[in-house]
């Protein structure tokens, strides 16, 4: 069996997301090692995204050679439509530059920049509690996550998800690790890891609003158990809260809808900064 | 009569497959030279494809760089043989660190990295978080199994960053002689 299109690109386009999103902390770590270890997690999700990316691409071409399978004009192309083949090619790299937000499946908690919605005036301004706080949200959804794909019955997608499960999980130990630093150490960390928390709860509604996204994968073939994975994500969040010693903020409110095409003005920045040197010079190589 | 597999049939170039296995043992990891890609169970499988000789390799880490660095000196190995060979990759089974040969461990010890403990018990996705592995504020995680010092042999060490100079080595230093050290981890 093979997994839709649109559930591959939500998996490959976060990874890629949250990869570059944490790549902007290379050379500028709070501390050394910290830098390192961002720059080593990026490596990973950009790895990861690159594997589901040749996977869509191994996969298209008998989408495109199939008139019928391409959507019609205007509507929504989950591969960019004609704007991501070119010469007819759909390659890792293709999906990767030549996507635009709309295009993008990733979820909007993972396109947020490194700061609170207040401060956003400062360029510069990189708070690293956003930051771990963010990774830990995500990566505490896809340890379980990768672990349910592993068994799926789409066997090129568990292959990439027994890989991917390994890496995810030294990821959650990292965040895990730093979040209970953060929340029980200073006055200071700890109200900003609790500030970070009350701003980006909210937008983990989207894991767990089931969409035609996720309707279309199991309809597929590619089951996964929502209600174990809610499970494991929500004891894996208030085990490591109540060791922070922080409070778990509602999460009410607005619904972000990134994974449907529906994303924050952030992605069009970070994205802007990502494809143009790919845009600039198209088929350029080392 | 049954058509002989090509699997069976000698290489070219007169290089039988042991042969072939043979050079590529030669083949060194680009950033650990001192143990082959062979022992470090990168190298999955040599055999007659379609097109010639292929050789299949297995990516480490996914976002490993040295992967493509790897293909290339697999071939350039056995160009120089005068045997021309495609690289394939294969994802399953995953590779692990329970693959590296207990003599490529005594290798990277020698050469100041530790090795790393089984994979099976540090990294099978969901058992991460087991409350003896809880971190205390500020402190290095107690470890039921100390990574030894490659330098002294010391039990006595420290976690300084589990991310270090490449995606699959963490950053240790020994507290009873003083010196930093790489740990290969367990993957």
């Amino acid at each position: 069996m093979s997994t839709p299109i649109n559930y591959l690109l939500h998996l490959a386009d976060n990874a890629l997301v949250l990869g570059q999103r944490n790549a902007e902390w290379c050379g500028h770590g709070p501390i050394l090692e910290e830098d390192l270890a961002l720059a080593n997690m990026s490596l990973d999700l950009i790895g990861q995204a690159r594997l589901l990316y040749s996977l869509v691409a191994k996969r298209a071409p008998t989408l495109a050679a199939d008139a019928s399978a391409l959507p019609p004009e205007g509507a929504f192309a989950p591969w960019g439509g004609s704007a991501a083949l070119h010469g007819g090619q759909l390659t890792e790299d293709t999906l990767a530059y030549f996507r635009d937000v709309p295009d993008f499946r990733n979820h909007t908690l993972l396109e947020l920049p490194h700061h609170g919605a207040l401060v956003g005036y400062a360029k510069g301004n990189l708070d690293y509690a956003t930051t771990i706080v963010r990774n830990f949200l995500f990566s505490a959804l896809m340890v379980p996550l990768w672990q349910q794909l592993t068994t799926c019955a789409d066997t090129d997608l568990a292959a990439i998800a027994a890989k991917s499960v390994k890496e995810a999980g030294y990821h959650l130990r990292h965040s895990r690790d730093w979040l209970v630093k953060l929340g029980d150490g200073t006055d200071e960390s700890h109200a900003r890891v609790q500030a970070s928390l009350e701003h980006l709860l909210p937008y983990t509604q989207e894991f767990w609003m089931l969409s035609a996204l996720e309707k279309e994968a199991t309809d597929a073939g590619v089951v996964i158990d929502w209600a174990q994975l809610s499970a494991d994500w929500n004891a894996l969040l208030d085990d490591a809260l109540a060791e922070a010693t922080l409070t778990r903020p509602s999460a009410g409110g607005y619904v972000s809808q990134g994974k449907l095409g529906q994303h924050s003005e952030h992605l069009g920045y970070l994205l802007a900064e990502m494809q143009s040197l790919a845009r600039a010079h198209p088929g350029a190589t080392w | 009569m049954t058509t002989a597999l090509p699997s069976i049939r000698p290489c070219d170039k007169s290089l039988s497959l042991d042969e072939v296995w043979a050079v590529l043992d030669g083949v060194a990891d680009p950033e650990i030279p001192v143990v082959s890609l062979k022992e470090l169970g990168i190298l999955r499988d040599v055999r007659h494809g379609a097109q010639g000789l292929e050789v299949v390799i297995t990516p480490t880490y996914s976002g490993c760089p040295a992967m493509t660095q790897m293909a290339d000196d697999v071939v350039a190995a056995l160009a120089s043989h005068g045997v021309p060979a495609t690289v394939v990759t294969q994802l399953a089974p995953a590779w692990t660190t329970d693959w590296i040969t207990p003599a490529a461990r005594d290798k990277l010890r020698a050469y100041g990295i530790a090795p790393p403990h089984s994979a099976q018990a540090a990294c099978s996705g969901g058992g991460h978080l087991t409350p003896q592995e809880r971190v205390l504020k500020f402190m290095p995680r107690a470890s039921t199994q100390p990574v030894v010092c490659p330098h002294c042999g010391s039990t006595h060490t420290q976690e300084s960053s589990r991310f270090g100079s490449t995606a699959c080595k963490a950053l240790y230093k020994c507290l009873s002689c003083q010196e930093p050290f790489d740990y290969f981890k367990p993957y």
